[in-house]
């Protein structure tokens, strides 16, 4: 706006105009449209445009029970399919009170942190080609892949599992799971430390996130952002912790908080993040519960009337599924409360006022999966 | 002069970080055998390929040496379907005894519905179908996605 002032000579004056970026662009990692207002580089106002994946999963779920319902929900988040099915499961266990065998509920939490694992190695090398890298994208993948060999050999699929179902899990794991595990944890643990020499320790780097995207802690909680987004921004908001759920409150594991509150932070949480998750998985392999996988359930499950909610920690935030049910075989309304649609609200905040190149920077650390904004 | 000195000495480290990543980099191109992850796809399908047992490629009805399935027609998988793949069409047969009993006429699925969800399996009472670990199952046709699993001429198996 400084420029268009007309007392300026008028090859000085400047105008706004618009940018659609997306909702075909490769930096917003699906089809989210972002129409920027800019000014010369300095950006004005964004507007995120949704709805362009909008496949009416809550409205699905009202035609189909509560087993088959849950399948849907690996569409919403795609990198944290099991955690989803986990939050659905979890509720309609809540509902119908059954009691969930331990071996279960480790098996449960190992793919649960094995997701977030995927998800994060997967988030840092579409952060790094973001920012202008290309390699790192390569290695992220090839170490999903590892782990992913893991879920299709005990889970039957890759990407969306259907894996963790009421009252249990599907399959009992193989009886290699254990050391299979075991050899895969110390491989990443190596792939965590080529990741630090790669790209955590590279200056240029570093200068692309310090002081960009800055969201200030009181602005993460009004947006309501959640996950690793707003522990950046120094608020303490981890699910597993507050609301503990599976039997996260028996391990021993540390909530990651940095009060940097830009993309560096953010960057730097979601590293922790999966060492963490290594953390928690090794506690759980030792002493992996023997007896049953799965609780007796009825084939066709009807809830009591009533509302449900429950909250589960996925790999991008707070994920909550909330039930009303009329007593019938399916629900009378489920709303899922997704952790990108919250993440989402604070691209604009943070965005305003910076050069149009940090967008891509800041997006990239804020993690988004269009699906599950849009659902 | 300070900040000239804080400068190059900026200058040196970001060298000095480039360098590491750099040799990290540099070390998978010297040593390519280190750790082979590309799969010579199309070439390794009948030898190297490793499709654990438990991927869920396609639904079959698994039938026995002499012909027979644990199919009763009981419809349960088709209710546990999500998406309508599968169409059970059952027949009624006169039994010795004069009974009218129920029995599988065609267990029809629709490949190109299917979500590999593995419901179906899980609602089975028989353990009449299973997922087969098969991947290659592109066709020409869309109307050749729409199988009869159970084989020509199959019947149920006794129960001993």
């Amino acid at each position: 706006m400084e420029n268009q002032d007309i007392s300026l000579p008028l090859e000085e004056q400047t105008e706004e105009f618009v940018v659609n970026i997306g909702p075909q662009h490769p930096s917003t990692h699906g089809v989210l449209r972002l129409e920027a207002t800019l000014d010369g580089e300095t950006i004005k106002d964004i507007l995120p445009h949704l709805g362009y994946i909008h496949r009416g999963i809550e409205k699905m779920t009202e035609s189909l029970g509560y087993k088959q319902s849950i399948y849907l929900t690996s569409r919403m988040d795609y990198l944290s399919a099991h955690i989803n099915n986990q939050a659905c499961s979890l509720a309609v266990e809540k509902a119908l009170q059954v009691e969930v065998p331990e071996r279960a509920k480790a098996i449960r939490i190992i793919m649960a942190e094995l997701q977030r694992l995927t998800s994060h190695e997967l988030w840092w090398g579409s952060c790094a080609m973001d920012i202008g890298a290309v390699t790192p994208f390569f290695l992220g993948f090839r170490d999903r892949e590892r782990i992913l060999e893991i879920f299709e050999a005990n889970t039957g699929n890759r990407l969306t599992m259907n894996y963790i179902t009421p009252g249990g899990v599907m399959q009992d794991v193989l009886p290699s799971f254990v050391s299979d595990l075991k050899t895969l944890l110390v491989k990443v643990k190596g792939y965590l430390a080529e990741y630090d020499t790669l790209i955590t320790g590279n200056i240029i780097f570093q200068r692309r996130l310090q002081g960009v995207g800055v969201l200030p802690k009181e602005m993460a909680i009004s947006l309501g952002c959640t996950g690793p987004t707003a522990r950046a921004s120094g608020v303490s908001c981890d699910v597993r912790k507050y609301h503990p759920y599976d039997g996260y409150e028996k391990l021993e594991f540390k909530e990651i908080l940095n009060d940097g509150c830009d993309s560096w932070a953010r960057y730097l949480v979601r590293m922790e993040e999966m060492r963490e998750s290594i953390y928690i998985i090794e506690q759980l392999l030792d002493n992996l519960p023997e007896g049953e996988y799965r609780a007796k359930m009825k084939g066709v499950i009807k809830l009591p009337a009533g509302e449900y909610y429950q909250r589960v920690e996925t790999a991008r935030g707070e994920l909550g599924v909330y039930i009303v049910s009329d007593g019938t075989n399916k629900p009378y309304r489920m709303k899922f409360r997704t952790p990108c649609y919250s993440n989402l609200a604070a691209v604009k905040p943070i965005n305003v006022g910076a050069k149009i190149g940090d967008l891509m920077a800041s997006m990239a650390t804020i993690d988004l999966v269009i699906p599950d904004i849009d659902r | 002069m300070k900040t000239v000195l804080r400068y190059l000495q900026e200058v040196a480290l970001a060298f000095r970080s480039l360098w590491s990543g750099l040799r990290l980099t540099l070390y998978f191109f010297t040593h390519p055998r280190k750790e082979i992850i590309t799969e010579q796809y199309p070439e390794n399908r009948t030898t190297s390929i490793n499709i654990p047992e438990r991927f869920a490629g396609e639904v079959v009805l698994t039938h026995d040496e002499n012909n027979e399935h644990k199919c009763t027609a009981c419809t349960l998988c088709e209710m546990a379907c999500p998406n309508g793949t599968i169409k059970i069409i059952s027949a009624q047969v006169e039994t010795e005894d004069g009974k009218k009993k129920k029995v599988l006429d065609k267990w029809v699925y629709n490949l190109g519905m299917c979500t590999f969800c593995a419901q179906c399996i899980d609602a089975c009472p028989q353990n009449a179908i299973t997922m087969k670990n098969s991947f290659e199952l592109s066709v020409y046709n869309r109307s050749d996605l729409i199988k009869t699993l159970n084989k020509p001429g199959s019947k149920l198996k006794e129960k001993s």
